[in-house]
């Protein structure tokens, strides 16, 4: 029993919101070109990345997971036209509220990443999942009934 | 103090007999020196509990949401800091403007019964100021304390003027105060990670959940918050997990930021005595660095920092690298 919690890897819970018009097509491409991202990310599709509300950041903290990526489309591409400069505003002021909370501030992380941009989506989440797998498992922020065994 | 509540009476009788307004909102006396509630007056019998002192500390704004769509006039006695709230919730469209008599009142900073509780001083009968000096009576004597160590934390960093108002009733000048309100969230901010966490752990975890904050704060107005959403999972008023609290506080300073005013409403009823403004107060520290100073409530026009945005603004990303403009 205790070697198979030692060499058992952590591997991170990984929340990506993603925008419908530009990050998830981006995720798209990135599938259909073949290039690889870790599995445990897991995309939510948003209309738009103003769509995401500070509560399901700290939501999706509160259920479980380790690190939170917003992605949405590059400023001036939104296809809401304005939608991603607010987004910009309010997720500046959450993330520094969260590192002002003293919660990690390397867990959570906006990018923008293009319908085009399947490259980077890809080093995206490989760098982000790198990041948090180095981080840890987030302990600060969860809610302990959706841990098991504790 | 005791020549404003008696101007302020007067002035609230001569309205209320002239017909001119329907009914005074301020506040009334209550069972001990140290706790009058706000109220409405509508006649002027009523008036009798009427008072006006030292521990006043409430903002008045906020009942104007609801008072201000009932037929008739409406005279108010706002502060300097209520002026803010007044405006804001103005420019919201919340109050009827044209509904509102605002009458300034003098205000030099209130006392806080807790903070002289706390200095092992009860049975606390009355207070004055006396130029720097507070003189407490109680039943057993008199005592003496500076003002800096009884005033409410919100009156301490306090330079508000005012900012609309129909009339004013004000005697006696107020002083400028040099200070920093943004000194405590500076010294948080210069704390390491592990100890800003603990901190607030602390702090946070003695909430009750009474949703007090949340009911007093005049810039909390929806009519249906998304706290008293059952689906949120948190409207429950118990602390189920460690991180519920933090949840609450981050989302409620959020819903208010780029709207509040600081006038400090929400720690002055914190049962708990949790600093609640520290979070608001980083969020304003925030929005005047990234987007330049804005002061919530000064003017009833214009867009809220975050209901507006330049092409250049900071990134998300940058705000911890000390690149943020």
């Amino acid at each position: 029993m205790q070697e198979v919690t030692e060499n058992k890897e952590f591997t991170p819970n990984i929340v990506a919101f993603c925008c419908n018009w530009c990050s998830y097509a981006g995720a798209d491409l990135a599938g259909s070109s073949r290039m690889t991202y870790p599995a445990n990310v897991k995309i939510i599709r948003v209309p738009c990345s103003c769509r995401v509300n500070p509560t399901f950041i700290l939501k999706a903290y509160q259920q479980g997971a380790d690190g939170v990526i917003i992605c949405g489309c590059h400023p001036g591409d939104c296809h809401y036209v304005t939608g991603n400069y607010y987004t910009r505003r309010r997720i500046a002021l959450l993330f520094s509220m969260l590192n002002y909370m003293g919660i990690e501030k390397e867990r959570t992380r906006l990018e923008w990443v293009s319908a085009a941009e399947g490259q980077k989506f890809s080093a995206v989440m490989n760098d982000f999942v790198k990041t948090i797998t180095e981080l840890g498992e987030n302990k600060r922020l969860t809610d302990l009934r959706v841990k098991e065994g504790e | 103090m005791k020549e404003v509540e008696t101007k302020m009476l007067e002035r609230a009788k001569e309205l209320l007999e002239s017909g001119e307004v329907a009914r005074v909102v301020g506040w009334k006396k209550g069972e001990f020196c140290y706790d009058p509630s706000p109220a409405t007056f509508e006649s002027v019998e009523e008036l009798k509990d009427f008072t006006y002192d030292w521990f006043c500390g409430a903002n008045l704004s906020k009942y104007l949401i609801q008072i201000s769509k009932k037929e008739g006039k409406t005279a108010v006695f706002l502060k300097p800091c209520d002026t803010y709230s007044f405006n804001q919730l103005v420019k919201e469209h919340r109050i009827k403007r044209e509904n509102i008599h605002v009458i300034a009142v003098e205000c030099r900073g209130k006392f806080d019964i807790e903070k002289i509780k706390a200095k092992g001083i009860s049975f606390v009968t009355g207070a004055q100021l006396d130029g720097t000096q507070v003189k407490v009576s109680t039943l057993y004597g008199e005592e003496t304390l500076e003002k800096s160590d009884v005033v409410l934390t919100k009156c301490a960093t306090c330079n508000k003027d005012y900012q609309v108002q129909d009339e004013a009733i004000i005697l006696h000048e107020r002083t400028k105060k040099d200070v920093d309100r943004f000194a405590e969230v500076a010294k948080l901010e210069a704390m390491t990670e592990e100890e800003r966490f603990a901190f607030w752990r602390e702090q946070l975890s003695k909430c009750i959940r009474c949703n007090a904050c949340r009911n007093v704060c005049p810039a909390c107005s929806c009519v249906k918050c998304v706290f008293d959403n059952p689906a949120s999972e948190i409207s429950a008023k118990v602390n189920s997990d460690k991180f519920e609290e933090q949840l609450f506080h981050i989302i409620r300073a959020f819903h208010v930021a780029g709207r509040c005013t600081d006038c400090g409403e929400c720690s002055r009823v914190c049962p708990q005595h949790i600093p609640l403004h520290l979070l608001n107060r980083k969020f304003i520290k925030d929005i005047d660095n990234f987007y330049g100073e804005y002061q919530a409530g000064e003017t009833a026009e214009g867009k809220t920092p975050l209901t507006s945005y330049t092409e250049g603004d900071t990134e998300p990303n940058d705000v911890f690298k000390g690149e943020a403009k």
